[in-house]
């Protein structure tokens, strides 16, 4: 009598806390689906417009399927504007700006990581402080000086900075290189390799997640970058696709399906590095705000 | 002495593993800061004589009306966008840290955008805020909000570029959830021993853990937020009325259209002076209230 008692009094509570669990995951499937619609909503409003005939845009309510689909909206923003110049514009930029931050921070990022020296301390809180100072406080005084080098209406002052070390990308490769074991470089050291062959043969093999995350940041930044060529690129065909589209929207402002489809190609490859390197972003943001 | 011989050795390589970043730092960062400060103090339109002429641009500064304007407009957006940044960053990164079946498409969904920005975004939201034929009115008519302005309207066109940018709160859901992660969950099975209830353990476990993340999100967001630029300049140019007239927009005007080079570095000057000061605020309270012990 007593024990069976018992047996209800436990089923019950094993059935509450199993209905609460039910409870609390039809709760975060009530706010995460409607949620999702939301963030995608943007994204398939772009895919939607870029698609539809010039007579579809302009109707309310909003018709989201196209009658006819109209891929050739894409090959029009070819037609309209040197698209594809754009295009491999911005992938000269970005290849050649991922490459000289890895350079760069990752050579200062050792520096900061494994050696001893006077000041290294008051340096590295210096660097980080320079986080703080507005791109627009050092443009007019640079800009005067990419003038006199000539570099203007090039890419040099956008990409020689690159090479020069970027304090937040030297910040976190700096994190990443002290968490790797020492010894591993200390055998290397034995058979009587340099810091510099230690460092290129040794820590950087080793880093490649940490490279993986700084490249995928340097990607994506200079993919979007506006500020910089808006100012020192004047020749059309010069242009990334940023000030490409920008330039292309104050024509074709009441031409939302090309704008879209402009969009769209300019955001594609930065959705699929994200899909395939998804990893190594959210990385990035553990490595520099949780151990930071 | 053969080890001090080591120890110098060693304080010259490390000095050379960090000679390029030391030059940019001469070259791009500290040189062109003191010039800028330089410049500030003359009037000069970058071709004809340059001339000094004191604090006078400091004290023009105070009486511009358009100044003032684009202030505002900065600070009332950094401190909405931060606010609801993290709060909503926060709730969905409780709610992610749920789990429950599907949880990784969830996460790639909520992230995604977190990786898209600059012209295109902005392109893509202008039509997506247009008041006729853009989605985000026809799907608010289903709840019978009646169609806003938004970018055409003075009092919309701000808080549109607010909810753009949240939008993005991607990158602050990852850090919290790291952060979340991060908690041993043996804090709350005790406090659930103890008889802590849900609010309870928020208020008392989960927040005052997590405050370093939220620390970083906020000097990272701030600094970011203060020098909204590409946004205001593809969607608004700084209108209606200058409702999103930013700082940069103020600077990059003055700058580029007027050639006032010695005002505009007399703006930035300025801008670097509140970025730091607040920066240094925000540091200075969390050294009181954020718990990096346990962590």
């Amino acid at each position: 009598m007593a024990a069976s008692t018992k047996t209800k009094v436990q089923d019950s509570f094993w059935s509450r806390r199993k209905r609460l669990r039910l409870q609390n995951h039809l709760l975060t499937y009530l706010v995460l689906v409607p949620g999702a619609l939301l963030f995608l909503y943007p994204l398939l409003w772009m895919l939607s417009t870029s698609l539809k005939p010039k007579h579809q845009i302009f109707t309310y309510p909003i018709e989201w399927i196209p009658d006819t689909w109209m891929w050739s909206n894409y090959g029009e923003v070819f037609n309209q504007v040197p698209f594809w110049t754009y295009t491999v514009n911005t992938a000269v930029i970005t290849v050649i700006g991922v490459v000289g931050t890895l350079f760069g921070s990752s050579l200062a990022a050792y520096g900061f990581a494994r050696f001893r020296f006077p000041g290294r301390d008051a340096l590295f809180l210096l660097m980080l402080s320079t986080m703080m100072v507005p791109i627009w406080v050092t443009l007019i005084p640079s800009f005067l000086m990419f003038r006199w080098f000539g570099w203007l209406n090039s890419y040099l002052p956008i990409l020689v900075p690159a090479f020069f070390a970027q304090p937040f990308y030297t910040f976190l490769l700096r994190q990443f290189f002290m968490t790797v074991p020492v010894d591993l470089e200390d055998a290397a050291r034995i058979d009587g390799a340099n810091r510099l062959q230690i460092f290129l043969n040794v820590m950087l093999p080793l880093s490649r997640p940490a490279l993986a995350t700084a490249a995928i940041f340097a990607f994506f930044f200079y993919w979007n970058e506006f500020l910089l060529p808006l100012i020192y690129i004047q020749d059309q065909n010069k242009f990334p696709i940023s000030v490409g589209i920008s330039s292309f929207i104050s024509e074709y402002r009441s031409d939302f399906a090309l704008m879209m489809a402009a969009s769209g190609m300019a955001l594609a490859p930065p959705i699929l590095v994200f899909f395939f390197a998804q990893r190594y972003f959210i990385q990035g943001f553990v490595i520099s705000g949780v151990k930071g | 002495m053969f080890n001090s011989d080591l120890l110098r050795r060693e304080a010259i390589q490390g000095y050379l593993f960090i000679l390029p970043w030391f030059i940019g730092f001469l070259v791009f960062t500290a040189g062109p800061l003191t010039a800028a400060l330089g410049f500030s103090f003359t009037d000069w339109n970058g071709v004809s004589a340059m001339e000094f002429i004191g604090f006078e641009n400091y004290i023009q500064l105070s009486q511009d009306s358009r100044f003032w304007q684009s202030l505002k407009v900065t600070l009332v957006f950094t401190f909405f966008f931060l606010i609801l940044n993290i709060i909503i960053g926060f709730a969905l990164a409780l709610v992610m840290n749920q789990p429950v079946r599907g949880m990784r498409l969830f996460r790639t969904i909520y992230y995604l955008p977190a990786v898209l920005s600059g012209v295109a975004v902005a392109v893509l939201w202008a039509i997506l805020f247009h008041r006729e034929f853009g989605a985000l009115n026809w799907l608010l008519g289903f709840v019978g909000i009646k169609r806003i302005g938004w970018l055409v309207s003075e009092s919309w066109a701000l808080p549109s570029i607010i909810i753009m940018e949240l939008w993005r709160v991607g990158s602050t859901i990852i850090i919290f959830l790291a952060g979340l992660q991060g908690i041993p969950p043996e804090l709350y099975e005790a406090a659930e021993v103890d008889g802590a209830n849900r609010r309870w353990r928020l208020w008392s476990i989960t927040i005052p853990l997590m405050s370093p993340s939220i620390f970083f999100v906020l000097i990272v967001g701030f600094i970011n937020a203060m020098q909204v630029f590409t946004q205001a300049y593809i969607m608004t140019r700084g209108g209606p009325n200058y409702a999103t007239f930013f700082y940069s927009m103020n600077l990059y005007q003055t700058t580029f259209r007027e050639l006032r080079l010695g005002y505009a570095s007399a703006q930035a000057g300025v801008l670097f002076v509140i970025i730091f000061l607040i920066t240094l605020g925000i540091i200075w309270v969390s050294r009181y209230r954020v718990n990096y012990e346990l962590v």
